[in-house]
């Protein structure tokens, strides 16, 4: 997993509530077996005017040029600024490396759905959460400002605006940590194997019936 | 001792280790594995050159690419076939304690197969890559989706890293009228609380409504929980949940049985435990249910009307509904009983178990598909249920009526496969989500329960069952 500390990225607004991961990532993109290459495919349906396949030249397709993903401003952004609900629906996690490989490593949002939220943090990309008057500020400032661009910082959870404005944000110990040093999880939870052989044994004997 | 939720019991009797700030490493007990969202995680596995933890404690199935129909000529999309391909040969190399793969007679949707296989059982920890997971949540068990970094994770080391959510109670008292089920009552919760409500929390659905619903109306309740937020939705066990378990295959058997229905008896909320929030509905006010937009909190009951935006004075909310009603091609105010349908869709995760294909079967006995009506499918959700059914000669019902009897899969809940609308089709569905392109690009999808579907099949439009 890429490392996270700071970042000062060129940010764009998506202006709707509730947006899926359907919409983040179409179906018939999960179909592949790679985490890789799924950034073309960001917001499919919106961004392209005809219908997208596994295996099309993306460069060869009709862009929609009323989808701010589009409009030339925005090319290279880093941030996603969203509405409440962001990534609910499937637990699909082709939604944030789609997002990743499009090159988003922030979202801030007022609020994220459960698993979208968790998935993020397992690769690389930050989920921020600020109340909606805060989102609702920087939505105004980002369409006001070509070029408007936050500064991310994981070390001080804070984010900065070219005003400077600085707003704080709150994430566990935990995952802070592993975003910082880019951690495999895996291997930071192995080194409990001795506390999960004991327990399963504990289980083994109170609940046999779960091992067939 | 404090009294404690059913979630808090789960959640405690799981917990291997804690960290300061109350990140948790969660035993997993029951790991449920299927071809879209475990390719990454095995890969991930032979990359770091780590086994499975347990082998014992997967159980697999293909059900989102495959086929419903023509299953002699196999998978035809040649990139479905591989992730189907890929997942037998992945399972062959790394094991499982079971799996039903394309064409195994005990295939179907992993919700479905699963209960019905006795792999979700009360008390357990059941995960999969998919957000329907929240499903066996009826039985007691705490059970919600992961992503494929937390499949593989599973995997490596049986664990979960996981915070613990809030409580949230969701009690629906008194007595469903005629013709409610479990679909109606998840859809008028959603309406209720919103599709993020239950988001941070895990929901404990209650009440005496609750406790009457059949184990398969449990399941489609606890399936949306997800769509009202919520990662797990809960119900308390009782002797249905336990007559549902026995005899089943991998159901314990013996003294081993006793013994586990006397720990699953403890799996209820003690009296007076704490609940973070409580949300109660009248059973007698729910109507059979329509959703009209792109959301499943875009509901109302069949004898409602499409929403006017200009009513709406939050202008996020005014622009959701604006936006939803041009996708949906539907003008504000027209009762939704005025609108016709193009395709039905009988099946999914929410309601392709057997009784809900016995609804919707009620409902088009003599009766036949409406001219106005293209198609209208109904893929049961495993093979087992499709065998039951054609025992009871439900299929011979659905195709006297005109209706296609399929093989089972996920098919066009999502359309992964070719099961799917094309731009501007409408489709009443069972299905569980009505999002954007869900059931293919530019399709339309009102959400309803199995014998709603039947009904707008026949009639062409929706119409209140209660009127047929």
């Amino acid at each position: 997993m890429k490392a996270f500390t700071t970042l000062n990225g060129l940010v764009c607004p998506l202006d709707r509530a509730n947006v899926d991961t359907d919409a983040i990532i179409p179906k018939q993109f999960l179909k592949s077996i790679k985490r890789s290459g799924f950034g073309p495919n960001l917001f499919d349906e919106w961004r392209y005017l005809d219908h997208g396949e596994p295996g099309m030249d993306n460069s060869q397709r009709p862009l929609n040029p009323d989808f701010v993903l589009n409009f030339p401003r925005y090319a290279g952004a880093q941030v996603l600024l969203a509405r409440e609900n962001f990534g609910c629906g499937s637990s699909r996690e082709h939604a944030p490396w789609a997002l990743e490989d499009q090159g988003f490593r922030v979202v801030i949002a007022p609020s994220f759905a459960d698993i979208f939220f968790n998935n993020c943090y397992k690769n690389g990309l930050l989920p921020i959460v600020q109340p909606a008057e805060v989102v609702d500020q920087l939505f105004r400032e980002c369409e006001a400002a070509e070029g408007y661009a936050l500064n991310v910082d994981l070390p001080s959870q804070t984010i900065t605006t070219p005003g400077g404005q600085t707003f704080a944000f709150d994430i566990t110990e935990h995952r802070k940590h592993c975003l910082l040093g880019g951690l495999d999880e895996i291997g930071l939870t192995l080194q409990h194997a001795d506390q999960i052989k004991a327990y399963e044994a504990q289980r083994r004997q109170s609940q046999p019936w779960l091992f067939a | 001792m404090t009294a404690q939720t059913l979630y808090d019991k789960l959640w405690h009797s799981h917990v291997v280790h804690e960290e300061a700030d109350g990140t948790v490493l969660l035993y997993i007990d029951r790991h449920l594995v299927h071809e879209v969202t475990s390719p990454q995680a095995f890969e991930g596995l032979k990359l770091a050159g780590r086994p499975l933890w347990r082998v014992d404690s997967v159980v697999s199935t293909a059900d989102h690419n495959t086929p419903t129909n023509d299953w002699d000529k196999g998978i035809q999309d040649p990139i479905s076939r591989q992730q189907v391909e890929t997942l037998d040969a992945n399972i062959k190399a790394f094991g499982a304690l079971a799996y039903f793969p394309f064409k195994d007679k005990g295939q179907g949707i992993v919700h479905v197969m699963g209960p019905e296989q006795g792999a979700t059982l009360p008390g357990m920890t059941v995960v999969c890559g998919d957000s329907h997971t929240s499903t066996h949540g009826a039985f007691g068990a705490l059970a919600h989706g992961i992503g494929t970094s937390e499949v593989e994770h599973v995997m490596a080391t049986q664990t979960l890293v996981a915070k613990k959510s809030k409580n949230m109670l969701v009690r629906v008292d008194g007595k469903l009228p005629a013709g409610i089920t479990g679909k109606d009552v998840a859809l008028a919760i959603i309406g209720k609380i919103g599709t993020a409500g239950g988001t941070g929390y895990a929901i404990e659905f209650g009440g005496d409504a609750i406790r009457e619903l059949s184990m398969e109306g449990r399941m489609s309740l606890c399936n949306m929980a997800i769509e009202g937020g919520a990662r797990s939705g809960l119900v308390a066990v009782d002797q249905k949940t336990i007559d549902y378990v026995k005899g089943r295959p991998f159901a314990p058997k013996g003294e081993q049985w006793d013994a586990a229905v006397a720990y699953w008896n403890t799996l209820h909320s003690d009296e007076g435990a704490h609940f973070d929030q409580v949300v109660v509905l009248d059973a007698a006010d729910i109507q059979p249910q329509v959703t009209w937009g792109t959301s499943p909190e875009m509901v109302t009951d069949i004898n409602g009307r499409v929403p006017d935006p200009a009513q709406e004075a939050d202008p996020v909310k005014k622009g959701s509904i604006e936006r939803a009603l041009a996708y949906m091609g539907l003008q504000a105010g027209t009762p939704m009983s005025e609108i016709p349908v193009d395709i039905v869709f009988i099946g999914s995760c929410t309601n392709s178990r057997i009784e809900d294909l016995r609804d919707a079967a009620a409902v088009a006995r003599g009766r036949q598909k409406a001219a106005n009506v293209k198609q209208v499918l109904v893929v049961p959700g495993s093979g087992l249920v499709k065998a039951q059914a054609e025992q009871e000669g439900l299929d011979k019902v659905f195709i006297e009526a005109g209706f296609e009897w399929r093989e089972p899969g996920c098919s066009m809940c999502l359309a992964m496969n070719a099961d799917r609308l094309q731009p501007g089709e409408r489709c009443a569905s069972t299905s569980n989500r009505n999002f954007e392109g869900r059931q293919g690009q530019g399709g339309r999808t009102h959400l309803v329960s199995p014998a709603m579907a039947a009904a707008a099949a026949v009639a062409g439009h929706f119409v209140d069952i209660r009127s047929l």
